[in-house]
């Protein structure tokens, strides 16, 4: 049974890294990282909306010019590259960084400052790349940037350059969390926490940090390969050298179809937490669950050139990825179904994060099914490249990852601030998003099969397209509304919204066992887990009352011990990872800005100089015992 | 009773799930994801393999038709043969030395560190003689796909060879400088494995670019 810690009102003396600026600069504190992923990827979702809503007013109308051409790449590229890159895979880091080592009952993460370090990298990477817009030199050959579309043949600007360098910077971000993540998750589950008494969330995380690790080094190699093209004239995407173009899209989509895991299985993982406990039962089929996401995951490596069969693979290549894509809708149906038997006679109640979840259950399966549909090779020649796609790709994105991590945002903003969103609110923001979203991308299936290609800046008029593109751009613009709601909900509630206390939503798992938000060491005593859901009586919880907190307040959040007070040891705040992100982006700015190798050199000897500082000091103050 | 509670979450501290340190588990990861860099690499020197338009070749000699100039070919198995074993012997000293950590003997410690440092580094000079000869033999990184995706797989290696002897060398400093003791032993255990991991990425590369025809 997992304990919870006293309240006491104790007032300890201030540490020098509590509060302000600099207390966010040094963190290595996984809930303060977790809440700086959070509020930066909230604010590249926004500007990834932004370059969406500009797009949707520009095709408005038949001949829409809002916008040029050369913008409109500019605008679908960062668009894509921002929402995959910027806003919900560090979304999900976000919440893997706020509950992972709370859902194992550890006081934080493996390699604390590794993911300080991830956390710049992160941000170093995504400034790096919308810097371009100051030069409206965005990059603009969509995000999957096809050879030879991306080469310095085709593509001379320096627009590319931005954003081959700054997935790299992602890129080791991501691959730096994801070494942390599984050696956090495997090493430091708290006693009792076997496996299979995970949190789901928890697992989906595991799984991801998986698919990161082993597909991110591909995306690695296919973009050194673009950069050293780039930058020093190799011949890797060169066709008048005899390079395959086919090279770019194998490497990429080797990447980039478990990169798809990647965005929706932490999203699958939330809904796992939410649907339980507002239905008030245990989730249906753990073990089956935690089977399909590790199958999924499996499978996703094994499906990447469905992506491509209108390059003409041959009929073997076709039918065995097309087989294998079939096949990977198994375990996918198979979690839709345990959603359904967890709701299915379930006490549920209709909170905003159940909503949302729903959302995800309904929306996720439109997606997934005309997913299915261009499994098979005759039928994607028909949709592929056309608006049916997008259609397709944004159920998933937005229907499914998307309405997955805002369940979590309502599920957990009390854990992770003390305080509960505005349910009246949460509400305008389900339905409006759930709506908007609809009319949004529903129209494109038809607009697509009427022959809209992707990525046209522009069109005529009369060719059956209009009223499509009429309703999905009222519906972008619904879509919009409902955001800014969130947004006003979000900060308002920070300060202003309903004290939570330890466990708002009498929730199962032990990350609900702390005060809210969690004292900087999470658990007082590292719990000893006995079951599954510990929280729970062992006869299965009660309906959801005493009703859950709404009322607004400005009261004060309650007080805990400090670690020192304690006698816990926690790992010393430190600047080091922030330096070392200066010193190897300084390094790619130098590369790009005219070349410039002082200041490659610079950079290169302040990351090695902080990364010497960084792993020679002890995490740690030294302790009389050491 | 606060001093058992601090006692008690002093021994909650050190706990871990496996009863192994976390640097050995997030090497694993390490070395996981290092695998499929390589892998990517070395497929696309083997998917390019052959198709390069103009020479020179690894294995065969080709005459510029245009200028009739004459390459010959490229690789020198001899010579990386040699380069190899050095690197394999490294792997040699690597495990003398980490066990000599273990057993806190400082001499052999250093010795063995040094050796290690010193026959990587004696590879890095093999990798720089063959490059600088390379070119001089008419094969740049941007002649050809061949110069292309030989020179990225070869000096991507190289780098991990690289940032492993500074690592050796690191290591070297701090046992002349307070002497390791069998608690830094996990430290060159994982040293150990990454700088194993380098060398058998190696034996991979030099069955599939230089002794494959």
């Amino acid at each position: 049974m997992a304990t919870t810690v006293a309240a006491p009102s104790l007032a300890g003396p201030k540490h020098k890294y509590e509060g302000g600026l600099w207390s966010w600069l040094s963190t290595t504190d996984h809930k303060k990282i977790g809440q700086l992923y959070l509020y930066t990827a909230i604010s590249w979702f926004v500007i990834g909306g932004i370059e969406a809503a500009i797009m949707r007013t520009q095709l408005y109308g038949p001949n829409g010019r809002l916008v040029s051409a050369d913008t409109y790449n500019q605008l679908f590229t960062m668009h894509g590259t921002t929402m995959i890159f910027m806003a919900i895979m560090p979304l999900s880091a976000a919440f893997f960084n706020l509950l992972i080592p709370l859902q194992i009952g550890a006081r934080d993460v493996a390699f604390p400052r590794l993911n300080a370090f991830s956390y710049w990298l992160f941000l170093a990477g995504s400034l790096f790349m919308n810097v371009s817009w100051f030069w409206h030199a965005a990059p603009d050959s969509g995000w999957f940037a096809y050879a030879p579309l991306n080469t310095p043949q085709f593509n001379p600007g320096i627009n590319m350059d931005f954003w081959v360098i700054g997935l790299q910077i992602l890129g080791l971000s991501s691959l730096a969390a994801g070494f942390n993540f599984i050696t956090t998750i495997i090493n430091m589950r708290a006693p009792g926490m076997h496996f299979m008494r995970m949190p789901v969330f928890t697992w989906s995380a595991f799984v991801t940090q998986f698919l990161i690790v082993l597909a991110f080094p591909i995306i690695t190699v296919a973009v050194t390969f673009l950069l050293f093209d780039r930058f020093f004239h190799t011949t890797f995407y060169e066709l008048s050298a005899g390079a395959d173009p086919l090279l770019w899209q194998h490497l990429f989509w080797l990447f980039g179809h478990p990169e798809v895991y990647i965005l929706i299985l932490p999203a699958f993982g939330l809904v796992s937490e939410v649907l339980p406990t507002f239905s008030r039962k245990p989730l249906f089929g753990y073990p089956v669950m935690v089977y399909s996401l590790i199958l999924i995951a499996t499978l996703g490596f094994g499906v990447w050139a469905h992506h491509m069969f209108a390059v003409g693979m041959g009929p073997v290549a076709d039918s065995i990825f097309s087989v294998t894509t079939m096949l990977i809708a198994i375990p996918t149906g198979v979690k839709i179904f345990n959603w359904l038997g967890t709701m299915w006679g379930g006490n549920i109640s209709f909170r905003t994060a159940t909503l949302f979840a729903v959302g995800l259950v309904c929306l996720f399966t439109i997606g997934g099914i005309s997913g299915v549909m261009h499994s098979s090779p005759p039928s994607d020649l028909m949709q592929t490249d056309s608006y049916f796609i997008v259609a397709h790709f944004h159920y998933v994105m937005f229907g499914g990852s998307m309405m997955g991590l805002f369940a979590g945002v309502y599920y957990y903003f009390p854990k992770i601030t003390g305080r509960m969103l505005n349910e009246t609110l949460g509400k305008w923001h389900f339905w409006l998003t759930f709506i908007g979203m609809n009319l949004t991308f529903f129209p494109m299936h038809f607009a697509g099969l009427n022959g809209m290609p992707r990525r046209i800046w522009s069109y005529d008029a009369n060719q059956g397209w209009d009223l499509d593109n009429h309703i999905s751009t009222i519906g972008a613009y619904i879509i919009v509304i409902a955001t800014a709601i969130f947004l006003y909900n979000f900060i308002r509630s920070r300060g202003h919204g309903a004290i939570g206390g330890n466990n708002p939503w009498d929730a199962p798992t032990i990350e609900w066992s702390m005060p809210s938000p969690p004292p900087a060491y999470n658990f007082a005593k590292i719990p000893n887990v006995t079951s599954r859901y510990p929280m729970w009586p062992a006869t299965g919880p009660s309906p959801l009352s005493p009703p859950v907190p709404t009322a607004g307040t400005d009261q004060p959040l309650p007080t805990h011990p400090t670690a020192d007070q304690l006698g816990i040891p926690m790992p010393t705040a430190t600047i080091k990872p922030l330096i070392a992100t200066i010193g190897l982006t300084l390094a790619f700015v130098g590369l790009i800005w005219h070349r410039q190798i002082p200041i490659v050199l610079l950079g290169a000897a302040i990351f090695i100089a902080s990364l010497y500082a960084w792993v020679l000091t002890p995490l740690e103050p030294e302790h009389t015992e050491h | 009773m606060a001093t058992a509670a601090v006692a008690e979450h002093h021994a909650d501290h050190h706990y871990t799930s496996t009863g192994l340190p976390h640097t050995k588990i997030a090497i694993w990861a390490f070395i996981g994801s290092e695998c499929f860099f390589f892998a990517s690499l070395i497929s696309t020197y083997l998917i390019y393999k052959g198709r390069s338009v103009v020479g020179p070749f690894p294995h065969t000699a080709w005459t510029d038709p245009s200028t009739g100039q004459h390459f010959k070919a490229i690789l020198n198995i001899p010579v990386t043969s040699a380069s190899t074993f050095v690197l394999l012997m490294s792997s040699l000293a690597m495990v003398l030395a980490h066990s000599a950590v273990e057993r806190s003997d400082h001499k052999w410690s250093r010795i063995w560190l040094a050796t290690t440092a010193l026959l990587g580094t004696t590879f890095l000079g093999f990798q720089a003689y063959e490059f600088t000869s390379f070119v001089h033999e008419g094969l740049k990184i941007t002649t050809n796909l061949f110069g292309s995706t030989f020179f990225i797989t070869t000096g991507f290696h190289g780098a991990h060879v690289t940032v492993g002897v500074l690592w050796l060398c690191t290591m070297l400093f701090i046992d002349m400088k307070r002497g390791l003791t069998p608690r830094d032993a996990i430290n060159v255990d994982v040293m150990a494995l990454y700088w194993h991991f380098v060398d058998v990425v190696w034996v991979a590369i030099f069955t599939l670019l230089y002794l494959i025809q």
